[in-house]
């Protein structure tokens, strides 16, 4: 107004809008890559195993889980260890990568009190890091199938495809949800009770075939069950999924995306006044 | 251009900070609702009040090109919320702000800092929470890691260090750079008495450099020598802005 050259600051036209924030969170693309790294490193920093704990974590997992089901349930899957493992690795994502999302949103809600960052810094780096974890996981799945002697199949070249559409759905829903923990707080608690009961709804740790016909239409509401179907077909079943099989992952990832982007991105003005 | 030349000689015209009727409501602690079921009883009985406080009431001023600019109020006043206004944090309720600079938040030294990390890596890090990249980094590291005098220490994590270092730490990586408006919020108490007068002289230096400096204090007698223009805050709303002997004898008048 006063001035002639180009405001590096106008409080009138700032913030709220999506693209807004996308164009910030590039510009902030080094504090991304910063967060990422702190967050791998100092995870473990002080365990002699160090980063080894991301992937003995879901092995550990995995044997309890197959010990259990194999004795108990008789399952009749082959390859159970390679079944259940590639399932938790899903899950595992998503429920790590969602709660980071939460914590650190309110972590980075100290900061956001003092100092300008772009909010969305703290979910999407969240995600960045349980991908990281996600990856390095991919050894011991690979281990375990060498162990247990499961093919290898070509379709396994599919898995970075369905694992951009599962890391866009579990963005999209850590935005949403760490959003609403802002404003409701007793959020973050119901969230575990949530995850909870959302695993056991998913066939992960159970054969699909162990669902009656009667339930199935149910459990494909659900977007976790096309998330882990679309991973564990290429290990599991050496195919790459059919586009009936993969519509719904794909609607869901890029929906989730969207709706979680846009909804985060209108509340960006608030959270340095609620968090 | 020394400093009086620069009070005397600007017009509005090279405003580098320009508030606008700026209003900032707050929703008070107590009215915020913590649960769905809450949130859904309250909004089917329509008792859903918003209580808001106005923290800054129709705040205009005009803050000019390389001066130092004081705010003085009580405790409560708005002061701080004056600064996360300028400082993009929070955006105003009502009005406008225009900033035609980078802003250099002197808020909380060390805010970010993670105690497993070395020095190093978190110089790094709180580095890129002041939205720096990589390359603006290496390039000023070695002067950071020798101003905050901890060329011995700055493998080791920061977990070990002293507060005394944290707060060096801190304040050399929030100062690595000449910004154009520089933020101080009492913070010229970091470090021993050494530390210190360096600091001191870091910040009297960006002046010299043309810096904007902002500054938040109670220390009224160093703010008379140290200031361009103050602006007396009270309750939300501008009592009086002007030179700081002027306004600092209003100021002090009011609270007898």
């Amino acid at each position: 107004m006063t001035n002639t050259s180009k405001p590096v600051y106008d409080s009138a036209s700032y913030r709220g809008s999506a693209i807004f924030e996308l164009k910030e969170l590039g510009k902030y693309r080094y504090l991304l890559g910063q967060l990422i790294r702190r967050d791998i490193l100092t995870r473990y920093k002080r365990s002699i195993l160090g980063i080894a704990w991301t992937m003995l974590n879901p092995l550990g997992t995995m044997l309890i889980l197959t010990f259990v089901f194999s004795n108990f349930f008789k399952t009749e899957v082959a390859h159970f260890p390679v079944y259940i493992l590639s399932g938790l690795l899903v899950w595992n994502f998503f429920s790590q990568g969602t709660n980071a999302a939460i914590s650190g949103l309110v972590w980075g809600g100290s900061l956001l009190k003092r100092i300008y960052i772009p909010s969305a810094v703290f979910g999407v780096s969240a995600i960045g890091t349980a991908l990281v974890n996600l990856v390095l996981s991919l050894v011991p799945l690979v281990i375990v199938m060498l162990i247990d002697g499961a093919p290898f199949y070509s379709s396994l070249l599919f898995l970075p495809i369905a694992i951009l559409i599962l890391t866009a759905f579990t963005l999209g829903f850590g935005l949403l949800i760490s959003s609403l923990a802002v404003f409701f707080p007793d959020v973050a608690e119901m969230y575990q009770v949530l995850l909870t009961a959302w695993m056991y709804l998913t066939p992960i740790i159970y054969p699909e075939t162990l669902i009656s016909a009667k339930w199935l239409p149910f459990y494909k509401i659900n977007p976790m069950y096309w998330m882990v179907k679309m991973f564990r077909l290429p290990i599991f079943e050496g195919r790459v999924p059919s586009w009936n099989e993969l519509l719904p992952a794909l609607a869901w990832g890029i929906g989730m995306l969207v709706i979680g982007w846009i909804y985060f991105t209108s509340k960006s003005e608030e959270y340095a006044y609620r968090v | 251009m020394s400093d009086l030349e620069a009070r005397t000689k600007t017009s509005p015209n090279d405003s580098i900070i320009m508030l606008d009727n700026v209003s900032v409501s707050y929703r008070l602690p107590s009215e915020r609702i913590g649960t769905f079921k809450e949130y859904a009883i309250r909004k089917l009985q329509r008792k859903i009040k918003i209580q808001k406080f106005w923290a800054l009431t129709d705040v205009s001023m005009q803050i000019r090109h390389g001066e130092v600019f004081g705010i003085i109020g009580n405790n409560g006043a708005g002061k701080s919320t004056l600064l996360k206004v300028i400082s993009k944090v929070l955006k105003p309720t009502k009005g406008r702000v225009v900033v035609h600079g980078k802003i250099a938040p002197l808020l909380e030294l060390g805010a970010g800092f993670h105690p497993e990390l070395s020095g190093r890596e978190n110089v790094f890090l709180n580095g890129a929470l002041l939205g720096y990249s990589h390359a603006e980094m290496e390039a000023v590291f070695d002067e950071t890691v020798q101003f905050a005098e901890l060329e011995q220490f700055i493998n080791s994590p920061i977990r070990t260090y002293s507060s005394g270092m944290y707060a060096r730490l801190g304040f050399a990586v929030a100062t690595a750079h000449v910004p154009d408006i520089l933020i101080l919020d009492e913070i010229l108490s970091v470090g021993d008495e050494a530390f210190q007068k360096k600091s001191r002289e870091r910040l009297q230096s960006f002046q010299q450099q043309g810096a904007t400096v902002l500054m938040v204090s109670h220390a009224l007698d160093s703010m008379i020598g140290m200031c361009d223009r103050i602006a007396w805050i009270d309750h939300g709303i501008v009592r009086k802005i002007g030179l700081p002997e002027e306004v600092i004898a209003d100021y002090r008048g009011d609270n007898i």
